[in-house]
């Protein structure tokens, strides 16, 4: 099953996230990811992390990888409507001050 | 009053990374028995998954070894459970146990297992002895 979803808005780029992301996960995930960033260059990108049921340190790497990534190509990055859960383990890592965690409806 | 076992498991799974998940699915069950709050199961998920992928990662790296789960809980609410591994071990914990401390290179951990394990457990031990493996003991009490 593919874990990433992608889609473009403008400059945009929303990738949503499904399932759970851990050590074994996040190769997949980072793989998808990256693919998408490098070969549509957007100006922003957000992930979606409203549909992820568990996050644990993997996924703090696999954030602040990808904002590795996003700065190489000069675009800010997001993370969007994140579960509780995951809101919690990327507060207690202060993870929030380098990537804004923003609220959507 | 001294507390008593209530029950206990044990699990011996090898150090491959699918088994990340499995681990944290049989701790759920086994902890689900205490009937715990929502915030309290998913932080003992996240603390299992948190050592049992330093096995997988650090302790064994290429190689494929032996990860020992052992869980009990207590009739005063507390849920030990131990994982071992008998891979490299570390040479330094209280430096490996230092928030944003990490030996991997690729940029894509963060050094924050150890930092969450303290964080959402009541007590944390880490026993290691370089070349012969290392011991993670971690107690959360459930609140009735």
């Amino acid at each position: 099953m593919m874990n990433v979803q992608s889609k473009m808005e403008g400059n945009k780029l929303i990738l949503y996230v499904l399932g759970e992301i851990d050590h074994h996960t996040a190769k997949e995930i980072r793989k998808e990811m990256d693919k998408q960033i490098i070969s549509l260059r957007p100006k922003e990108i957000r992930i979606n992390l409203s549909s992820v049921s568990f996050m644990d340190s993997s996924g703090l790497g696999l954030i602040m990888g990808r904002y590795a990534v996003a700065s190489d190509i000069g675009a800010a990055l997001k993370v969007v409507n994140p579960t509780d859960s995951v809101a919690r383990i990327m507060l207690m890592a202060g993870l929030d001050k380098i990537v804004p965690i923003e609220r959507i409806k | 009053m001294r507390s008593h076992i209530v029950n206990e498991m044990r699990l011996t799974i090898p150090s491959k990374s699918i088994n990340e998940s499995y681990a944290r699915y049989a701790i759920s069950a086994f902890v689900g028995q205490l009937d715990p709050a929502v915030d309290e199961l998913g932080d003992i998920r996240t603390v299992v998954s948190e050592a049992v992928t330093n096995c997988v990662v650090h302790a064994y790296r290429e190689e494929e070894g032996k990860i020992y789960i052992c869980a009990k809980y207590y009739d005063d609410g507390r849920v030990v459970i131990q994982i071992k591994d008998r891979g490299c071990g570390i040479p330094d914990v209280k430096k490996a146990m230092e928030p944003l401390y990490t030996t991997d290179q690729s940029g894509e951990r963060g050094g924050m297992g150890f930092a969450i394990m303290e964080s959402f457990t009541d007590k944390l031990k880490v026993r290691s002895c370089a070349g012969y493996g290392t011991t993670v003991t971690m107690t959360k009490r459930i609140k009735k």
